[in-house]
């Protein structure tokens, strides 16, 4: 009773994949405790990083997970395309369906949960503060909670990976299938509290920066006049404010239905599925366009920085957002065309989604005519730039083509698909969020990234991708559907091999992005950025030191321009002195989100394993300590004059030794 | 009645330091308390459109018809429409600097909320034990879980309440005290309105 459904058996000891898996995983943490310990680095830790309530180190936790969880979600990508290439005429390969099931789920919701989620709010973390010119976002203390959050359910995720199971039922959890009828272990549960845990971080951090770019724009910043990134993840937090709830409500419809014998969507007494897949994709659609929106704005910024000209149509990219914004709402039903809701209903979600090319469209021609005649410099966040301009392009056509809901009825749930969403994900999000990455990461730690490894890294991504997925299309015509644990098809082989060959060169670019971090931390001082400013370029970010104060701006700057930092040295001064300083109200770091990312981590299992005495310590513990944090009356703290003067005046003197030196 | 909250907020912040403009953080917390409400109100739609897809799938269960007692739920409702109007006086007494009153006020409140959310377990309480309990059909599933919904939200206020009468009591009408009376004033006014939509759409339209 004491400890609910969990007992030994829960620890998968006959499964040596598994096992090494954990063994690994557990070793590699080892080391990396005791490294800590060894350089005695633990109170350092909490005090600057864990308890931060600072956004910049928010935002740098917020992509370390992301990195981490990236290897993992690769690693399970890597071992399904091992699979798939070795269980063919008839083979079964290394791993047996109750495995594999899991592996393609994992990888599912890791990469869009538990790396692109947070790997986009990192960057937004970090950048839009600082692009309008605030000293933080509106809500500090609820910022590190929802990352505490965020850490809470990564960690359900990988602890499902050695107690107990992960969901066999693929990212999208449908029922039947994942009722308590089909799927009676803790897989589902392990998946439902997860996302339900994140998506609550997420929606608060959604309305976190709605308020802060609403209340929080430096003196004569208009709206219209914001940075395109910022604007592009203003509309992704309108979606994910708009979104998420409706995910929570159908994973708890679900959730009353496996633990409490609700009939919301079982085969029985009245339920209907399809009611969840409409529920489901009613989020998950513009969830899509929460990850791809965000993107796009890095992309604006980098081809408007690289090309050493204004953005061209900044109006037209911000309506274009919006559009995308509210179109994204309309069209969740060609995700199951197939449900057969009548060629009328068909027809206009099939034209909605052909629609949604059109501002895309928009976009591409504004980034072309900025390029145009302007003077590229080849660094890696352009090479990502143009890299995805081709590889979107295809994407977003064969998005037309599936939007086609005849073509959709031959083309749903095969490899087409697999390659199509792939192909805007990585081909969009992910190479965005790399380009922001390099972009933003002098900003950040004060030393550029080595170049040479970079632009490595996206070549072997880049050729990798092709690689990868356009044999995928192949398959998909051909008739290969999605979520197969092998095959017996003698003609699709040398696809399957051309797949993992590309999944090979994409591990060889992960791996020089790493040994590229590695190598830039060694050589941090050849690279190092005194300026603030070593792309020239055009926003508020740049207008500050690398890395930022804590207080981001010792005056609030004042803004006429979209591109405020340009206007500035147009005017000829950038860098101001004010006459004096006055004292800046910041507030103190806190323990109270790590309390309650604890709290909520120990709900969730409790809720997993049906420990319920756990889990109403958990429930308790969450509100006891957010009631210490609303009534604790030490919150906050001010900067003082002489303080601020000192650090300006450091890096002031950094900026002219640049001069000299140059 | 937000604007009665934005009146006690549009009182002049009084700077302590005296030195640093700081940027109005009360309309912050507003701002953000309704952008939250309005989370809340697409998880309320999702379970109204759940209910709505499924009302009419009552297995071998009974039909909305046969289980409400509109008379009992009217009673209900009376409770917490009142609870509103009485949360109203505690806002205004919290305007004119009445502790007292405030406190006095939010226990009316909180007795009619209670009665409210006691009425709701009793039905609950009562359908379940003649055998209509949510895991008879999708409709009654639907509907606890649109009404318990509502109910946890309920329950959620009156505790939020009473942690606000117990630093009221203590503490004073302090500005963040008033701040935390308006955030938790926009609550229950929402509710109310989620309420009056739950009893159109699930108990006369059931009945009717």
């Amino acid at each position: 009773m004491l400890l609910g459904k969990l007992t030994l058996d829960a620890i998968p000891f006959h499964e040596p994949i598994v096992m090494g898996a954990l063994g690994g995983a557990g070793l590699m943490g080892l080391v990396v405790l005791s490294l800590i310990t060894k350089f005695g680095k633990w109170g350092y830790l909490w005090r600057e990083w864990l308890t931060s309530v600072d956004h910049k180190r928010i935002g740098v936790m917020y992509i370390a997970v992301a990195l981490v969880m990236l290897l993992r979600g690769f690693a399970d990508a890597l071992m399904m395309r091992s699979q798939l290439a070795m269980a063919t005429d008839g083979a079964m390969g290394v791993f047996p369906p109750s495995h594999y099931d899991q592996i393609f789920t994992a990888h599912g919701v890791i990469m869009i949960i538990f790396m692109a989620m947070p790997f986009m709010t990192g960057l937004m973390n970090i950048v839009v503060p600082l692009q309008i010119g605030a000293r933080d976002v509106a809500f500090p203390f609820l910022n590190s909670l929802s990352f505490w959050l965020l850490v809470a359910a990564a960690i359900l995720v990988n602890l499902s990976l050695g107690v107990g199971n992960f969901a066999r039922t693929g990212w999208v959890a449908y029922p039947p299938l994942a009722e308590l009828a089909f799927s009676p272990d803790v897989g589902v549960d392990y998946y439902t509290w997860a996302l339900q845990i994140s998506g609550i971080g997420t929606t608060l951090t959604a309305v976190n920066f709605l308020v802060t770019v609403i209340k929080m724009r430096a003196p004569g910043m208009k709206l219209m006049q914001m940075p395109i990134f910022t604007w592009t993840c203003t509309w992704a937090n309108v979606l994910i404010v708009a979104s998420f709830p409706i995910l929570t409500g159908a994973l708890a419809m679900l959730s009353l239905d496996r633990y409490m014998d609700f009939h919301f969507f079982t085969a029985e007494a009245g339920g209907n599925a399809m009611m969840y897949l409409n529920l489901f994709w009613a989020w998950g659609h513009p969830e899509v366009y929460v990850l791809v929106l965000p993107a796009f704005g890095i992309f604006s910024e980098v081809v408007s920085t690289y090309s050493g000209k204004r953005l061209f149509g900044h109006t037209s990219m911000i309506v274009a957002s919006g559009a995308i914004t509210v179109l994204g709402f309309m069209v969740w039903l060609h995700h199951f065309f197939t449900m057969g809701s009548g060629a009328n209903v068909n027809a206009f979600f099939g034209i909605a989604t052909m629609v949604i090319s059109v501002p895309t469209g928009v976009k591409l021609f504004n980034w072309l005519f900025t390029i145009y005649k302007g003077r590229l410099r080849f660094e890696p966040p352009i090479l990502w730039t143009l890299g995805f301009m081709v590889t979107f392009s295809i994407g977003g056509m064969t998005g037309v083509l599936l939007a086609v809901p005849g073509a959709d009825y031959v083309l749903h749930n095969s490899l087409f698909l697999i390659a199509h969403f792939h192909n805007t994900i990585i081909g969009g999000a992910v190479f965005g969020y790399l380009a922001g990455f390099s972009f933003w990461f002098p900003k950040v730690f004060g030393f550029k990234l080595n170049a040479k490894l970079g632009k490595a890294a996206f070549w072997f991504w880049q050729v990798g991708f092709y690689f990868a997925f356009m044999p995928l299309y192949v398959l998909g015509f051909m008739g290969m559907t999605r979520r197969l644990n092998h095959t017996d098809h003698h003609e699709w082989n040398i696809y399957l091999y051309f797949a993992l060959f590309g999944a090979l060169l994409i591990a060889a670019g992960i791996g020089c992005q790493l040994l590229q971090i590695a190598v830039s931390i060694y050589q941090r001082k050849k690279l190092e950025d005194n300026t603030g400013d070593p792309w020239n370029g055009h926003t508020l970010e740049w207008a500050t030191s690398s890395p930022p104060p804590a207080y981001n701006f010792a005056v609030l700057p004042q803004v006429r321009d979209i591109d405020a930092f340009t206007d500035m040295k147009e005017q000829g001064k950038p860098y101001a002195k004010p006459e004096h300083y006055d004292p800046i109200h910041m507030p103190k770091n806190t323990s109270a989100g790590v309390f309650m990312g604890a709290f909520a981590t120990a709900l969730g299992f409790a809720l997993i394993w049906h420990i319920w005495w756990l889990a109403i310590v958990g429930l308790v513990g969450i509100v006891v300590t957010l009631l210490t944090r609303v009534y604790d009356n030490h919150k906050d703290f001010y900067i003082m004059p002489n303080e601020i003067a000192h650090t300006e005046r450091a890096a002031a003197d950094s900026r002219a030794k640049e001069v000299v030196a140059a | 009645m937000s604007n009665l909250a934005e009146q006690t907020l549009d009182a002049p912040v009084e700077h302590e330091h005296g030195h640093e403009h700081h940027h109005d953080t009360d309309s912050q917390d507003i701002l953000g308390f309704w952008l939250y409400l309005m989370t809340d109100c697409i998880l309320f739609a999702t379970a109204f459109a759940g209910y709505a897809v499924l009302y009419r799938n009552i297995a071998t269960g009974p039909a909305g018809f046969e289980i409400f007692d509109l008379k009992y739920v009217a009673i209900e409702t009376a409770a917490l429409l009142l609870s509103s109007i009485t949360y109203g006086f505690a806002m205004i007494s919290g305007r004119r600097g009445n502790k007292s009153a405030v406190l006095g006020w939010l226990a009316v409140t909180f007795l009619f909320g209670a009665t409210f959310i006691g009425m709701e377990v009793n039905e609950f309480h009562h359908l379940i034990a003649e055998g209509h309990g949510p895991n008879v059909s999708a409709f009654l599933s639907a509907f606890f879980g649109l009404v318990g919904l509502h109910g946890l939200h309920v329950t959620a206020g009156l505790i939020w309440m009473a942690v606000l009468m117990f630093e009221v009591a203590k503490r004073g009408l302090t500005k963040p005290a008033v701040l935390r009376l308006s955030l938790l004033s926009l609550f229950w006014h929402f509710l109310d309105v989620v309420w009056i939509c739950v009893f159109t759409v699930v108990y006369l339209k059931g009945v009717a």
